[in-house]
């Protein structure tokens, strides 16, 4: 019970000061504000290797050919087939491929009457993936194997697009949820840094640490003030990004708190550990920066993860910001729930725990 | 003979290439107002640092009320209070919120702790004040506050890390009348201070230099113990004297203190008065032998030449 005192006074006495550091709370509610209206139009890239799956209905030779061809252009890697177009969507939203182009029965047919060959279904969700299959569509296609190709003209759309998600391909409806990601990033990791190594400064931790205060205590009664800002922040992106900028929500209040809270445990923790390691708050700014430059670039906020070079994609693993921007547009865009994005959130969870344990081990109760 | 409140030997701690403190052997009995009496950089605020479980040392061996550190500082934690030399309370909080946080932190429950404050705020003059925020409080207010703070749970043991430079004479004498309060209490005091009148308010004393312990003993028999003899010499043109006394092989140091010239002589100097009288004639100068202050013993056992 003394253990929950002492960390209900260190919450308590972080939240008296924060409500009385202006700076700082400006800052809280001018990042997403400002982050919002400058992030408002994304940047597009060419993209390769995005991961599809193809449903083939016609079981014919001219559905292999046209699979091949599809493939050779890199433009898609084909990582699954499925039997229906309903387990397709399934894997769409669960995230594990970004689009499955769908295969009719009449396909042989189709193919002499000169009428489009099959669809494209793609997550809309990120704009610069479902431009890339878009571009698809008017591939020029080589029947010789097995259907008469005479009513095909080069040029013709050879596929029908169904562009789920975000059929408009409005570019904010990509880069509002993922702002959230980067906004938190910033926030969440510079306020717990500096909150600690400010303490440090000021000399009030030597203070604290003569006091039977322990380490874990002091850790998480000062991260939990942070949780409540962090999701007053994500509020405010995601209440303005759907009265102003008319972001559709498909998914459920209770799947975007959790992947939320575990998103912003995070980065907290991530931000204790940098605590531990910056003697000085411009030392804490300049570690948080470090993470947050990879964190914009890398995690598919900017650029789609697919079209990264291998090496990018593992540092961008690592980033807690990959993890989340894949998540909310999940839950966000898609619909998904947690429970079909294991995989992002435990990630994000262990991740979290990882980071307190060695900043609860690195943080000795000493001057030393 | 029961246990010290305080047992070090050999305390040692180097930092990089820099030795802050090396050797040091204390016992410091319970109940006394202890006091470390030294210059800046004489390793005072690092010596109290290892005894409260802070630093590590380098080498040497410490018991503080009976618990071996930094092995158990833990458990001291909870029997020490500890005033920092910077203020460390929250500026940003008030004076009852301060008090409020450590005494939570400090496990004291609901109705005890606001009984303890209370107390607090009558005895350290601190009522008027209590919805006023520390950073905008005077230096004495700050340091009443501070006290108020390290004693909460009242400890057993007090470190105070250079309580009084930041407050002025005044306020000195009133925060010294509250630490004889404490003594007499029954706490351990340890206080660090390079004031001379303060240092001469303690039951005991250790001199500190460079890392190094110089002397220690009761104020009185320090003075009254020293090898060192004390010549006051009056008259006019002293900062000429002065000049001329530093360069003579017996004298340890020249030092002005008003209208005399107070003139320290190495051990075994005899007949100190005569001694001077052959080397400084003069016609217009008076010379009288001194009883030793604190001063002189300080600056006799640190070696230093006092030049003001």
């Amino acid at each position: 019970m003394s253990a929950l005192q002492r960390i209900g006074a260190i919450t308590g006495k972080e939240l008296k000061q924060l409500s009385r550091d202006r700076l700082t709370f400006g800052m809280v509610i001018m990042i997403p504000l400002l982050q919002l209206l400058l992030f408002g139009y994304a940047i597009n890239t060419v993209v390769r290797h995005v991961p599809i799956a193809v449903v083939d209905l016609s079981g014919s030779a001219a559905a292999r050919a046209i699979t091949e061809q599809v493939r050779v252009t890199q433009v898609v890697d084909i990582v699954a087939s499925f039997d229906t177009p309903a387990e397709a969507e399934a894997a769409i939203v669960a995230g594990e491929i970004r689009a499955a182009l769908v295969l009719p029965k009449n396909l042989t047919q189709r193919a002499v009457e000169g009428d489009v060959l099959g669809q494209w279904l793609v997550d809309g969700s990120d704009t610069m993936v479902g431009s890339a299959i878009l571009a698809l569509r008017t591939m020029p296609l080589h029947l010789e194997a097995g259907a008469p190709s005479g009513a095909y003209r080069p040029g013709d759309p050879s596929f029908e697009v169904a562009l789920f998600f975000n059929p408009e391909r409005r570019s904010e409806v990509n880069v509002v949820p993922g702002l959230t990601a980067i906004i938190l990033t910033m926030t969440m990791i510079l306020f717990t840094a500096i909150a600690l190594v400010r303490e440090r400064e000021r000399g009030n931790l030597e203070l604290l640490i003569t006091t039977p205060v322990r380490s874990l205590e002091l850790m998480v009664g000062k991260l939990v003030p942070y949780v409540f800002v962090g999701l007053v922040q994500i509020t405010i992106v995601l209440g303005l990004g759907r009265t102003v900028f008319q972001i559709p929500f498909n998914g459920d209040m209770g799947s975007l708190a959790v992947i939320t809270l575990a998103f912003i445990g995070a980065s907290l923790s991530l931000g204790l550990l940098i605590s531990t390691f910056a003697k000085t708050q411009m030392q804490a700014m300049q570690m948080t920066v470090f993470i947050l430059m990879p964190s914009i670039l890398l995690s598919g906020f900017m650029f789609p993860f697919e079209a990264m070079p291998k090496a990018a994609q593992y540092i961008a693993e690592i980033l807690p910001a990959t993890h989340f921007i894949r998540l909310i547009r999940g839950v966000f865009l898609r619909g998904a729930d947690v429970s079909q994005l294991v995989p992002d959130t435990v990630w994000l969870l262990v991740f979290t725990v990882i980071m307190l344990a060695i900043s609860t081990r690195r943080f000795r109760k000493s001057l030393d | 003979m029961p246990d010290p409140a305080i047992r070090a030997a050999g305390l040692t701690r180097h930092f990089g290439d820099v030795i802050a403190v090396e050797g040091v052997d204390l016992e410091i009995p319970h109940g006394q107002i202890y006091g470390f009496l030294g210059p800046n950089g004489s390793g005072k605020t690092t010596i109290i640092r290892m005894l409260c479980g802070l630093l590590t040392p380098t080498a040497g061996e410490v018991s503080v009320l009976g618990l071996d550190i930094p092995a158990q500082a833990e458990t001291l934690r909870r029997q020490i209070g500890y005033m920092t030399q910077k203020f460390s309370l929250y500026d940003d909080l008030t004076v009852m919120e301060n008090l409020q946080f450590l005494g939570r932190i400090q496990g004291l429950d609901g109705s005890a702790r606001r009984k303890r404050i209370g107390e607090l705020l009558e005895r350290y003059n601190l009522v008027p004040m209590r919805e006023r925020l520390a950073g905008a409080m005077s230096g004495g207010q700050r340091q009443r506050l501070a006290l108020a703070a390290a004693t909460l749970h009242e400890p057993t043991l007090l470190f105070l890390d250079e309580p009084t430079s930041a407050v002025d004479p005044e306020n000195r004498r009133d925060f010294w009348e509250k630490l004889f309060d404490l003594s007499d209490a029954g706490t351990t005091i340890l206080v660090s201070t390079h004031y001379m009148d303060e240092a001469e308010r303690c039951h005991q004393l250790a001199i500190l230099e460079t890392g190094h312990l110089r002397k220690q003993g009761s104020p009185e028999t320090l003075m009254q113990e020293l090898d060192q003899r004390v010549v006051e010499v009056s008259g006019d043109n002293l900062r000429r004297v002065k000049e001329r006394a530093l360069q003579l092989p017996r004298v340890q140091s020249a030092a002005q203190l008003g209208l005399d010239l107070r003139v320290l002589l190495r051990p075994g100097s005899e007949n100190p008065v005569d001694y001077l009288q052959q080397h400084l004639a003069q016609d217009d100068l008076a010379f009288n032998l001194a009883r030793p202050s604190l001063e002189d013993v300080f600056v006799a056992s640190t070696d230093t030449r006092v030049d003001r």
